[in-house]
């Protein structure tokens, strides 16, 4: 018999997200990798400034909350205070690939070994609905009315291809959440990223692509449909680096 | 002199930190502060600990949040425009209630400014510096030794009242070398916080640190709460260093670099046969008012001697409630000025000129 | 007694160093003391100076804006610090590398070509030792006593091979006869 329960590592606080909001898969995707590798007890989780900004309340393990982009940050001063800890980062598209890109990437350049779970739905919810760094062209949001213009506003940030680039990271990964199969991929996906972790690989980033279904404008199912559209043709998922599984390729 | 060794201000306060039994310090070098993050990139790794130099000013502070969220001591260092950008991370640590040691070795300013010593950020370093309600410990050392002994006191303060210290020095200080002596190395024994993140390894609740309160009664309490842990600081541990003051006439008020110089000024002025004495606040924050407040009952006038437009007379005055005239003698931009500047001053002071 | 001791001159010509060598001399003999850099990217090739105070009674400001000695390597230097020597006081000028007397009268004027003797003898970046060795020559503010000691702890494990040879040179500045 299969029985459907909340991961042990959720508490019982009612998450505050929209109808419809991927959050809740994510945040249930990222609690069972703790449940199944058993590190409840020994994580540590950041939380970002943007709508997961109170996942503080809804994961068991000790938590912070961090200054807005500067998760990366401040993880790698509790990694470093903590090395036998496991500490995960949760970040939006604002928050990791805007104000903290600076952090992003030189937390993956030092291969600083933490776990960062990247929500990307291309628009800033929590304040209503903006422009994001990873919105796409044409995108029509409330601080771009008339559509994403790249002539001014710039093209998206692939955030997995340009991490990808550098030689520091460990484990860079693209996945998305809008159907079951994408969903059991993306479980599996996450629970390497913490896996990596808890062998001292390094730095593993999982963009996880979302929706944003009230910001959007849409229904739920109409979203996800956006997300089969237009969100994974412009974002690829994938394995985008895994220096372990290069290495061993290579030595075959 | 036996036991003493010549060092840099800045050297003196990265050694002291580490016997201190600071293990992670977090950086980006600017001058006049870089001796720090050189001295702490040699020795860190000898004691097993952490140095890292960051990405930038705002990701080494937020990293500091991180180590100080474990409940471990930490620390970071800069001069003014770095500290600036370190005010984020400074009003995020303040507001979660943990404790931490930040340095400023302060050079002159508004923008990128210059590279010679000044004290214009008093303002910044005692009023709050970041958003917010709150306040650090900010303590002014005025010779190497100090340096030494303050960045000790500092994380002992943080630590008691779980609140962000910062040592606010300037560039002579942290450039200049005089024997120092150091406390013998703690022994860095980590005690369990009851409020740190640690891991709750599934035998209490979990702890948060944060410092986000969407309820305005919460927040407001959690101020109120802080406000009085304030109030408390400022009754215990206001420091200063009262020099010829027992039978003074006029009170020379400087702290710091500038207090080093107006003491060669009271010596010459006292040779004049002017009764001068010298009071040094040693802790800006709290700032020592009480004894400002009886210095004001005997004393005819003070001068506020300082490396800026005019920032700590503000907190004379208020300390005094306005009861004597308070005369300015200051340099900025990275000028220091003469023990003579400061004897003109007290002249002035002395001659009936102050309004 | 309280002495205030200002070097200057180009950057890379030891400035710093030989206010470091006096310090350390100040420290082994219990005095107290404070040395005083300028500092920044000036520095580079640009003027140094360094100010040291030495003296029997806690050391106030390190600030010399008014030397007792005055030490100079460069002709700016003279230029910018002969007036505010305090009369009485001793200034000691390189004379390879100023060309000029000291104009003041009430002062003591003392000349030594230190660059050419560091030259002849091979030691070309040592005239900076060769003045303190005059220097102690000609004041008692530090003793020529012990020089040995102050010298190691100036000199780093990793040049020690210069150990001898900054002996050597401020002992050539204090034996120095004018021909």
């Amino acid at each position: 018999m299969i029985v459907f329960e909340k991961p042990k590592s959720l508490t019982d606080k009612e998450f505050h997200y929209c109808p419809g909001c991927p959050h809740g898969i994510i945040h249930r995707l990222v609690a069972e990798a703790i449940d199944t590798l058993g590190i409840e007890g020994i994580t540590i989780g950041v939380a970002p400034v943007g709508c997961a900004v109170m996942a503080y309340d809804y994961f068991t393990c000790d938590m912070v909350e961090a200054a807005h982009g500067r998760a990366p940050a401040m993880a790698t001063g509790i990694k470093r205070s903590l090395p036998e800890n496991i500490v995960f980062t949760y970040q939006g598209d604002g928050d990791l690939a805007s104000i903290g890109m600076a952090e992003t990437v030189h937390a993956a350049t030092r291969n600083e070994n933490i776990t960062v779970i990247f929500v990307n739905n291309a628009i800033y919810g929590m304040t209503g609905g903006q422009m994001a760094p990873t919105s796409l062209p044409g995108q029509i949001t409330q601080t771009s009315p008339y559509g994403r213009d790249v002539k001014t506003a710039g093209y998206p940030v692939k955030v997995a291809e340009l991490l990808s680039s550098l030689d520091g990271p460990e484990f860079i990964a693209r996945v998305a959440v809008n159907n079951v199969k994408n969903v059991r991929n993306a479980k599996k996906v996450i629970q390497k990223a913490f896996e990596n972790q808890i062998q001292n690989k390094g730095f593993s980033l999982v963009e996880v692509i979302s929706a944003c279904p009230t910001n959007w404008g849409m229904t739920p199912v109409n979203a996800l449909k956006w997300v089969e559209d237009n969100m994974i043709p412009y974002y690829p998922l994938g394995i985008y680096k895994d220096k372990s599984a290069q290495k061993e390729a290579e030595n075959k | 002199m036996a036991n003493k060794v010549l060092m840099k201000g800045n050297e003196a306060i990265a050694e002291a930190a580490i016997r201190a039994g600071c293990r992670h310090y977090f950086g980006y070098p600017i001058t006049p502060q870089t001796e720090v993050a050189a001295y702490m990139a040699k020795r860190m790794p000898k004691v097993g600990g952490t140095f890292l130099q960051a990405e930038s000013e705002v990701a080494a502070i937020n990293m500091v949040y991180g180590v100080a969220s474990t409940g471990r001591r930490v620390m970071t260092s800069s001069s003014s425009p770095g500290i600036s950008l370190k005010q984020e991370g400074i009003s995020y640590i303040a507001g979660s209630d943990l404790p931490c040691l930040v340095v400023n070795v302060q050079r002159g300013g508004p923008g990128l400014g210059g590279i010679q010593p000044s004290q214009s950020d008093y303002f910044q370093a005692t009023k709050g510096g970041g958003h917010g309600d709150y306040h650090l410990i900010v303590l002014a050392p005025s010779s190497v030794q100090e340096m030494a002994d303050m960045t000790t006191l500092a994380f002992e303060l943080a630590d008691k009242y779980r609140m962000p210290a910062m040592l606010l020095a300037d560039g002579t200080i942290g450039q200049m070398m005089e024997p120092v002596e150091l406390a013998e190395p703690e022994e860095v024994v980590f005690t369990e916080k009851d409020w740190a993140v640690t891991g709750t390894k599934m035998q209490r609740k979990h702890h948060i640190v944060n410092s986000l309160y969407l309820n305005p009664e919460v927040l407001e309490q959690k101020n109120m709460e802080r406000f009085a842990r304030y109030a408390e600081i400022e009754k215990e541990e206001a420091r200063y260093e009262s020099f010829l003051m027992e039978d003074a006439e006029y009170c020379v008020v400087a702290f710091g670099i500038a207090a080093r110089v107006s003491k060669n000024a009271v010596v010459a002025a006292r040779k004049e046969g002017i009764k001068v004495g010298l009071i040094r606040p040693i802790t800006l924050w709290p700032f020592p008012k009480e004894v400002m407040a009886k210095a004001a009952d005997r004393v005819k006038g003070f001068v506020s001697v300082e490396l800026s437009m005019g920032q700590m007379i503000e907190d004379v005055k208020l300390s005094i409630e306005c009861r004597r005239p308070v005369l300015l003698c200051n340099r900025t931009g990275g000028m220091i000025m003469s023990p003579d500047e400061v004897l003109n001053s007290i002249r002035a002071l002395c001659g009936g000129e102050a309004k | 007694m309280t002495t205030q001791i200002l070097i200057a001159g180009f950057g890379g010509q030891g400035i710093l160093f030989a206010g470091k060598f006096l310090a350390n001399k100040g420290m082994l003999e219990g005095r107290y003391l404070s040395w005083l850099p300028s500092y920044g990217p000036e520095m580079r090739g640009g003027t140094a100076n360094c100010s040291v105070v030495l003296s029997d009674d806690p050391v106030g400001s390190p600030i010399v804006n008014h030397p007792d000695v005055l030490i100079v390597m460069n002709l700016p230097s003279l230029d910018k610090y002969e007036d505010a020597v305090v009369p009485g006081g001793t200034i000691f000028v390189d004379s390879t590398l100023i060309e000029r007397k000291v104009n003041r009268q009430d002062v003591k004027s003392i000349y030594i070509p230190a660059t050419k003797i560091a030259q002849q003898n091979g030691i070309p970046t040592l005239a900076n030792m060769i003045l303190l060795g005059k220097v102690m020559k000609e004041t008692e503010f530090v003793s020529y006593q012990g020089i040995e000691e102050a010298v190691r702890s100036v000199v780093s494990a990793k040049h020690a091979d210069l150990y001898e040879l900054n002996l050597k040179a401020i002992r050539m500045g204090y034996e120095y006869q004018e021909q």
